[in-house]
């Protein structure tokens, strides 16, 4: 049988008694096994045989029932989108080649200058009128279609200010055309602004259409990142190696991966060693040498080698699934800063009008000449000049390009808010294990104590079998030592860990204690012939742990855990920024200094407990400052949470995205620095974006107005008006998209 | 006589613009319970929704307008931002956890709606 399983989109759907029809009919077809409408997602998804049934069989049962499935599964909303939007910019483009033409055509008849060398015929009014209604009334109808339904709701937005201001000048040209006579008693030379009004539209849809296109460009990180998934997978079922399609790859399927392959999904490899390209995922440009019980990434490019793998994760749940849902989430949140312009922007449209209002008032009353004229045509240019816009788009557009940024070079921004906060940062604390350092601690050391007559191995058995119980990340240096020398277990008794100090327990009847001096010093145990070595070692930057039988130190082991290869650089930047770096760490002082000094940090925060590097954060934030908290993401879930901004390393897993504002794929410490610098570079773009958009509307408007008139006497054409503001919004897109190529790691 | 004409309207013109776009009342809200279909068109109708703390609620935007403003929707303390094709149904689910007034509103936050979470 060759069942397979596929989600069809279903038109046609209205009720919930059609997802019963829809299922009752699937099932009748001879081959279904199981059929599944949802209403909310319009989607059925079938199992079937496809030896039995295929897709236009389906496809013919559901329109017998009066609906329509969608034989190309590929039909999601997002290629929806994309065919809208096509639409809708050819449809603009139409629409602006026409205004923009016949616009031109009524300004040569009547632009005071061009109209000399104009043919008589375009000098007609009439002619002027029946040019400009088609653009009044095709290519301006979807001002109207969208002011109208607001005005219904009470509403007002860009459309309703451009709707006004062209109907305005259209009507008052109209007037003019056909019934001059209205203007002989007030001493007004009658003149249509046909070119006024077929100008603006064509202007601002022209705009528009560029706007739409940059806009475009702000989600190409999450489209690039969307176009990354491999389509098909090798799989080897029945001990043969077939491909399949992506969608119908299973967890626990064995996949081969040749030279040159996308990797489909997340896995462990079972045989075999390659070289793979990660830098779609991590940013991490340099190949990752992966062997047999190595994790890989699902959507990396395999280089040299050749693999078999499990898969561990399919569909929605594989980094590639989290990391676009992550990034579709954060450009979906809303950064404070936002607030501002929203609050304004909800008033601004009817201010505007009001302003609009209070020209023509003005102008009416106090105008010299022509009033009615300059009364209407400074009207006109405060409606169409404002532009709310562009404050619209300040904000989101830079989050767009910044999330995106950043999820491109390995660093996932939970929300918008984090994007905000991380520029302010003045203090970064790392957890040392597993962040600063690897994570993997090796032994270096076993010193047996001098009065004692037991063997290094001895020593080494004991600890290695009480620690085998223990998950403490020390444990399993011990274990691995232990392992390696070849040594046997003993069976532990009342095994109990003490946090922060050590592990306890029973072998052979005799009781053990194995941990640091703090534990010797709660157990009361003597070690004053060990504090020598124990100095030394700690100097060196070891960890060391004691070993107690029945209350006698027998010896010490040392574990040294190796510190990364990008901490060293990535502090060094922070501390360029004039970041102050402190580390944290559940070590003694002397281990943790040595450390510490290796890195260049100086101030270091020792042994402190696991539950209490929560309070040690709140302590500086205290201080005033905003702190970053560097860490796991698992094993110091609160502190991370109580920080202002929680980063974590390394892996996405579920639980470091979850506790983390920021998440670093690549584990490269440099990218604390790099993700501080997106931030205030993100912020400042979205601050200059903000500052152009008010600053337009806080200047032209009263330009508009016609405040420069008493003293300049300049006078806004409105058809200049339309350009600037066509021009705001587009100045504030590209702007956002500038943010692309900033190289970030500048300081 | 026209400059007074013109003075008072003017003025009357101002005062029913401000009445008529910032001195209306919130709408009623629409208790929903399993599902809504919100309309879009010219805003949110309707456009305020009432609905119940931790209970999963699916609210269903049907975009009528073809104004490019429109086109997206945000529910920002949810983290949601949907485009919306034109005339298709586009269904979000959200489980609300915390008590409040949530807004949402179109890619530029011109239009708004207001979900009401309560106990």
């Amino acid at each position: 049988m060759t069942e397979t399983k596929k989600t069809f989109a279903i038109k046609g759907m209205h009720c919930a008694s059609c997802v019963n029809v829809l299922e009752r009919t699937f099932k009748k077809v001879e081959g279904v096994s199981d059929a599944n409408v949802n209403l909310a997602t319009e989607q059925a998804t079938i199992s079937f045989d496809t030896k039995k049934v295929d897709e236009k069989k389906l496809a013919k049962a559901v329109s017998g029932v009066g609906y329509e499935m969608v034989m190309d599964n590929s039909d999601t909303n997002h290629d929806h989108m994309k065919m809208e939007k096509k639409e809708e910019l050819k449809k603009l483009r139409n629409k602006v080649a026409l205004s923009l033409f016949l616009g031109g055509l009524i300004v040569w008849g009547s632009f005071p200058g061009l109209v000399a060398t104009s043919p008589k015929f375009l000098q007609n009014f009439f002619l002027q009128f029946l040019l400009s209604l088609p653009v009044q009334f095709w290519a301006g109808l979807e001002f109207y279609k969208a002011a109208i339904p607001a005005l219904r709701h009470r509403t007002a937005n860009m459309d309703t200010l451009v709707a006004l201001g062209t109907t305005v000048a259209f009507i008052y040209s109209a007037v003019v055309t056909f019934f001059p006579q209205v203007f002989g008693a007030t001493k007004i030379e009658p003149m249509p602004y046909f070119d006024v009004s077929t100008i603006i539209i064509g202007l601002i849809l022209l705009g528009r259409l560029l706007e739409a296109r940059a806009k475009a460009g702000t989600s190409e990180a999450i489209k690039k990142l969307m176009g990354l998934s491999a389509k098909t997978a090798r799989v080897v079922r029945n001990g043969k190696e077939i491909d399949i399609p992506m969608e119908e790859v299973l967890i626990g399927d064995i996949i081969r991966v040749r030279p040159g392959e996308k990797i489909p999904v997340d896995g462990v490899i079972l045989e075999g060693e390659s070289s793979v390209d990660e830098s779609m995922i991590t940013g991490e440009s340099i190949p990752v040498a992966k062997v047999a019980k190595d994790f890989v990434i699902g959507a990396t490019i395999n280089k040299n080698g050749s693999f078999l793998y499990k898969a561990t994760k399919v569909g929605s749940e594989t980094m590639l699934a989290q990391i676009i849902k992550l990034v579709t989430d954060a450009q979906g949140s809303k950064a404070p800063i936002q607030r501002v312009a929203d609050l304004i922007s909800s008033y601004f449209v009817p201010i505007v009008i009001m302003l609009a209002i209070a020209t023509f008032v003005v102008w009416y009353d106090l105008g010299t000449s022509n009033v009615l004229t300059f009364a209407l045509l400074s009207t006109v240019s405060v409606l169409i000049i404002a532009c709310p816009c562009a404050m619209g788009l300040a904000t989101p557009t830079a989050i767009m390009v910044g999330t995106g940024k950043g999820a491109q070079n390995g660093i996932l921004i939970k929300d918008a808010k984090s994007l905000e906060i991380a520029h302010k940062i003045n203090t970064v604390v790392f957890d040392k294990t597993g962040t600063l350092t690897n994570g993997k601690p090796e032994v270096t050391d076993i010193i047996v104590a001098k009065d004692q007559r037991l063997k290094t191995k001895d020593l080494l058995q004991l600890a290695a079998s009480l620690e085998k119980v223990s998950e403490h990340p020390l444990a399993q240096a011990i274990v691995t030592k232990a392992q390696s020398e070849k040594l046997s277990f003993e069976k532990v008794q009342g095994f109990k860990a003490i946090a922060g100090h050590g592990i306890e327990g029973t072998i052979n009847k005799d009781k053990i204690f194995f941990g640091n001096i703090r534990l010797m010093e709660k157990e009361k145990i003597e070690i004053k012939n060990l504090l020598k070595d124990i100095e030394n070692l700690e100097n060196e930057g070891k960890t060391v742990m004691i070993l107690a039988v029945n209350k006698k130190p027998q010896g010490l082991i040392a574990v040294l855990d190796t510190v990364k290869d990008s901490a060293k650089e990535g502090i060094a930047n922070l501390l360029k920024m004039g970041i102050e770096v402190v580390m944290i760490t559940g070590d003694n002082q002397t281990t943790a200094n040595a450390i510490a000094k290796s890195l260049g940090i100086t101030k270091v925060l020792a042994q402190v407990l696991p539950q209490d590097k929560e309070a040690e954060i709140k302590k500086i934030q205290k201080e005033g400052k905003i702190v970053a908290m560097v860490g796991d993401g698992i094993n110091d879930a609160p502190a991370l949470a109580s920080s202002d901004v929680g980063i974590a390393m390394g892996s996405g897993t579920d639980v470091a995205i979850e506790t983390s504002d920021i998440t670093l794929i690549n584990k490269d410490l440099g990218s604390v620095s790099f993700a501080i610098n997106l931030s205030k570079k993100t912020m400042r773009t979205i601050k200059m974006n903000l500052f152009w958009a008010f600053g337009y509307n806080i200047v032209l408007i009263p330009v508009a107005m016609g405040i420069l008139y008493p003293v300049f006497h300049v006078l806004l054409n409105p058809i200049f008006a339309s350009a600037a503001m066509a021009l705001s919004s587009i100045s504030v897109v590209t702007n956002s998209l500038t943010l692309k190529r900033t190289n970030i790691t500048k300081i | 006589m026209d400059k007074i004409i013109v003075t008072i309207g003017g003025i009357l013109g101002i005062f029913f613009t401000l009445w008529f776009f910032l001195g209306k009342k919130d709408s009623k809200a629409t208790e929903v319970n399993d599902s809504v279909d919100i309309i879009v068109k010219g805003g949110y109708s309707p456009d305020v929704i009432s609905v119940k703390k931790g209970k999963t609620v699916t609210l269903n935007f049907i975009r009528k307008d073809e104004s490019s403003c429109l086109e997206e929707v945000i529910l920002s303390d949810f983290k949601i931002k949907k485009y919306l094709p034109l005339n298709k149904k586009i269904s979000i689910q959200i489980t609300p956890q915390k008590i409040g007034k949530f807004d949402f509103s179109c890619g530029m936050g011109m239009f708004h709606g207001k979900l009401i979470v309560k106990d």
